[in-house]
């Protein structure tokens, strides 16, 4: 099988690309706030521009601006604000609407944020996924709320009988300076409802240096008190009248299914009250759900004791035999073969050949599963043709047409309510736990909570991929690398899509491989095939998570081999600053961007690392035991680089006691959320490169909970983590945030503890590898 | 029947005596403040206190705690501004939020216990309680705050 030539079959699935029309029958009904007004009639939605452009556009369902949607004011003075992305932690449902808010001068504590439900026909694409919320919103929310500016400055212009040259909205009123009347938003809103919204093309965004909230991080997010009282509502809170709570025994094997099953013991358990059948799809089905045997109680305790006291006989199918032993040695062998060529500049063979010395270096990383806080859980209410769904998703609009398509009713009679997500990291970009809500409530004719255990999170995730990256290095009299050939060879996304996809898709690819920025001569980047035996899936930073630890481990490793600072080693490697031309390949993907807007900048890629160096005082010296070590990554399309200090103990035992992390993600919105990201990003970092690892054997995972797939604790946790921000330059577009701190943490931590002891770690987790 | 007393009020149960509490308190009470995170007692977010000592309540059954006092995250302080509370807004700790409040009754108990921590005591204190957004800076940071005064 080819690779995949189009990404956004995957990323947007089957649903077609198009910037749709709003009707206002359905802003009118969407909003529904009591004695709000909405802003205007009905017209069409703009696409945004123009000042850079970005791959929104050509998102499923595009980009919608339209203050109609997003915005309305109440005869109080009340902004309500449309957050149409989810909330899982990055503080998204606070940054967009705040960047609305600074545009149209509402003052923030007169506004309210509402969550959109899963609606991408009216608000627009909503896949909270990719790092781009920040990178695709900030110009339409920008022009939301300009739009939604005029029309205000319009309307006091009218009544007052004055040009609205003459006026102007600061916070929260529109001003007319010459007679000093002021008016209230709330006060105008209905006739600013009445103006035509303005065309984007004449709009006039504010000046930068006016931003009260942009740039500044001094508004906290939104749901901060509710959190800290515990009255923030997860998926897990919902709870209707009459609802039944349902835990699921799956196949324990991906494909496998149910042969047959006795429930009786299951139903002596108090509490319990029914035990059913779920239906399930072959693998692979996307997410369509894995099927099994619910058991449906009055509570979740008594669904999950029933459940244990189930009799299930399975047929495991074609993926019995997953073993992670023997599938490690099969990418091994794969990997010291040639593979289908993604990238060729040069002639690297040759080169290799003609050699002075080659560095060969072959890294191994394992599946992860994601463990977000919130396992996977869902309410539905299903009534005829009518479903209603409460879910933790980050793909609101997705979920809104699978659960449509699940259930065979019109998309219409789905409303799908967006909560809060305890975490999501990719693993909620997949609504299986709600489908199966769905089905549940169907047959029961009562709303249903489907809880997963963290059992059923570990044994049934989406996993990150499992791979070997293989990298050889050639290079001159003068240590000076003239040829690099990367072999990455890892089961693909494609694979939960389509039976038979061995290779990586071109957004996987695009994840640190071919978008590879060092200046060398001769380049080869290849990727054998690999055939996946379980669901894989998105994991935060994706495939860029082995891409970074292989490159930037085999920086360290070519320093080591040539004598040479790592730093200076990294710097080299990049070398001038220029735009790295990739025209060598076929689809560069780019994460989407059109490459004008965002192309791959070394300047930019050697400032950070220049920054980070300087911040995190790099070539300090540091006690006997601990050691420094370097990565940078551009991923999202943003640049980061990393220093890790590292202390290794007599018995190998390992602490971090300081992280430096400098990100340029161009123009930001909130740099308190972009710290609070790295700082966690440098935490799961640390967590993948220690524990993280799921196996399989006889088609089975063998983990089960938080005892053997570990996560980092407080107690092992970097000491302090140091977070630099470059400024932007005036026209540098956003990007992306909650991913990219990820991806450099692993190689940092193995270079700084090749520093620290002379052992090159070149499989994760670390585990007992440094113990003596 | 076992009865006992949720945030000062009293509560019935005549089910199955080996519920775990995070189930009744969820489902039965429907205080949802408290959350499931692993059922096993490995991460925290669970966390409620049993007069001052913090406990699990997804591997307490019902019965342990007859005639007990249990408290919640909503029982924590009458508006919410228990200095625990108010440091963790002040230090803008939460990302997702999910565990916050898991770490928040497992830090009240620690301050009750001990009310000048070391950072190392925060460290090992609030060790069984997992953060996957990876907060744990500021949420020692917080403990910190807290335990000086807000």
């Amino acid at each position: 099988m080819n690779i995949i030539a189009n990404p956004n079959k995957l990323r947007g699935f089957e649903r077609s690309i198009k910037v749709e029309n709003v009707s206002r029958r359905d802003i009118v009904k969407g909003l529904g706030i009591a004695g709000a007004f909405v802003l205007a009639a009905p017209l069409t939605s703009r696409p945004a521009l123009a000042a850079y452009e970005t791959g929104a556009g050509k998102m499923p369902h595009g980009v919608v601006v339209d203050p109609r949607v997003f915005v309305s004011i109440a005869p109080d003075g009340m902004v309500t604000i449309i957050a149409h992305r989810s909330e899982m932690g990055t503080g998204v449902r606070t940054s967009l609407p705040l960047i609305v808010a600074e545009e149209m001068e509402a003052d923030w504590s007169r506004v309210h944020v509402q969550q959109a439900p899963g609606d991408e026909a009216k608000y627009g694409n909503q896949d909270t996924d990719g790092s781009r919320s920040t990178r695709h919103y900030l110009l339409p929310m920008r022009q939301i709320g300009a739009c939604a500016r005029t029309m205000l400055e319009a309307a006091a212009a009218k009544r007052w009988g004055v040009p609205a040259t003459e006026v102007k909205a600061a916070n929260h009123e529109v001003v007319h300076n010459a007679s000093g009347r002021k008016i209230g938003f709330g006060e105008l809103a209905a006739d600013a409802a009445k103006e035509p919204v303005p065309n984007i093309d004449g709009l006039k965004l504010k000046d930068p240096k006016d931003f009260r909230y942009l740039g500044k991080g001094e508004v906290s997010i939104v749901d901060l008190r509710d959190i800290t009282t515990g009255t923030a509502r997860y998926g897990a809170d919902v709870r209707l009248p009459g609802m039944k709570y349902a835990v699921i025994a799956r196949p324990p094997v991906t494909g496998g299914k149910l042969v047959s099953f006795d429930g009786s013991e299951a139903m002596k358990v108090p509490g319990v009250e029914k035990v059913m059948e779920v239906k399930g799809w072959p693998w692979p089905s996307k997410f369509q759900p894995l099927g099994g045997v619910a058991v449906i109680a009055r509570n979740t305790g008594a669904a999950i004791k029933g459940r244990d006291a189930l009799k299930l006989i399975w047929d495991d199918g074609a993926n019995g035999k997953y073993d992670s032993v023997s599938y490690r040695t099969e990418l091994e062998a794969a990997a010291r073969k040639p593979g289908l060529v993604v990238r060729k500049e040069g002639d690297v063979d040759a080169a290799l050949k003609g050699a002075d010395k080659v560095v060969v270096g072959e890294y191994y990383l394992p599946h992860l599963a994601h463990v977000s806080m919130e396992p996977p859980v869902a309410v539905a209410n299903v009534k005829g043709d009518k479903a209603e769904i409460w879910a933790p998703v980050q793909s609101p609009g997705g979920t809104h047409e699978d659960v449509a398509k699940t259930l065979g009713i019109p998309v219409e009679n789905v409303t799908v309510n967006v909560t809060l997500l305890g975490g999501g990291f990719g693993r909620k970009s997949k609504c299986d736990f709600a489908l199966e809500a769905a089905l549940l409530s169907k047959e029961l004719g009562a709303p249903v909570k489907v809880q997963w255990t963290r059992e059923d999170d570990v044994r049934h995730d989406f996993l990150h991929t499992v791979s070997v990256e293989r990298i050889e290095a050639g290079l001159d009299k003068n240590g000076k690398v003239i040829a690099w050939r990367h072999r990455s060879v890892a089961p693909s996304i494609a694979s939960t899509f389509a039976a038979g996809a061995v290779h990586q898709a071109p957004f996987e690819l695009g994840m640190g491989l071919i978008d590879m920025p060092f200046e060398i001569a001769n380049i080869q980047c290849e990727n054998p095939e690999a055939a996946a035996h379980t669901r894989i899936g998105w994991f935060r930073s994706v495939s860029n998570i082995p891409r970074a630890f292989a490159v930037q481990s085999m920086v360290g490793e070519i320093a080591h081999a040539t004598n040479r600072d790592q730093k200076e080693m990294l710097l080299e490697l990049i070398g001038s600053p220029r735009i790295v031309n990739l025209s060598s390949v076929k689809d560069p993907w780019n994460y989407g961007e059109p490459y004008s807007s965002y192309p791959i900048d070394t300047a930019r890629l050697r400032k950070v690392v220049e920054l980070v160096a300087e911040k995190g005082e790099w070539g300090r010296s540091v006690p006997k035991g601990h050691g420094l070590g370097i990565a940078v990554h551009r991923s999202f399309v943003s640049y980061i680089a990393t220093i890790v200090e590292v202390a290794v103990d007599e018995k190998g035992k390992l602490t971090v006691p300081r992280v430096d992390t400098a990100i340029d993600c161009g123009t930001f919105v909130n740099p308190e959320r972009i710290q609070s990201q790295l700082e966690g990003a440098a935490v799961m970092g640390l967590s993948l490169a220690k524990y993280g690892e799921i196996t399989f054997k006889d088609g089975k995972v063998q983990q089960k909970n938080l005892d053997d797939f570990p996560v980092i604790r407080i107690d092992e946790s970097p000491r302090v983590t140091n977070v630099y921000i470059v400024p932007p330059g005036p026209e540098t577009p956003p990007s992306g945030v909650g991913e990219p701190g990820v991806p450099p943490f692993a190689p940092a931590l193995v270079n700084a503890i090749f520093a620290a002891t002379g052992k090159r770690i070149r499989a994760l987790p670390i585990g007992k590898q440094l113990e003596t | 029947m076992i009865k006992l007393k949720i945030n000062g009020q009293e509560q019935t149960w005549e089910g199955d005596p080996t519920l775990p509490l995070l189930w009744f308190i969820r489902d039965e009470v429907g205080l949802t403040g408290t959350k499931f995170g692993c059922g096993e007692a490995l991460c925290g977010a669970c966390t409620v206190l049993l007069d001052k000592e913090a406990v699990r309540s997804c591997v307490t059954a019902v019965s342990d705690v007859a005639g007990r006092e249990v408290t919640t995250i909503e029982g924590l302080h009458p508006t919410g501004d228990h200095p625990v509370q108010k440091a963790w807004r002040q230090a803008n700790v939460p990302q997702c939020g999910f565990c916050q409040a898991g770490q928040i009754m497992q830090a009240a108990s620690l301050l009750m216990q001990n009310p000048k921590p070391s950072h190392d005591q925060i460290r090992e204190a609030m060790s069984g309680n997992i953060c996957r957004c990876g907060c744990y800076q500021r949420i020692e940071n917080a403990v910190h705050l807290a335990s000086t005064g807000v």
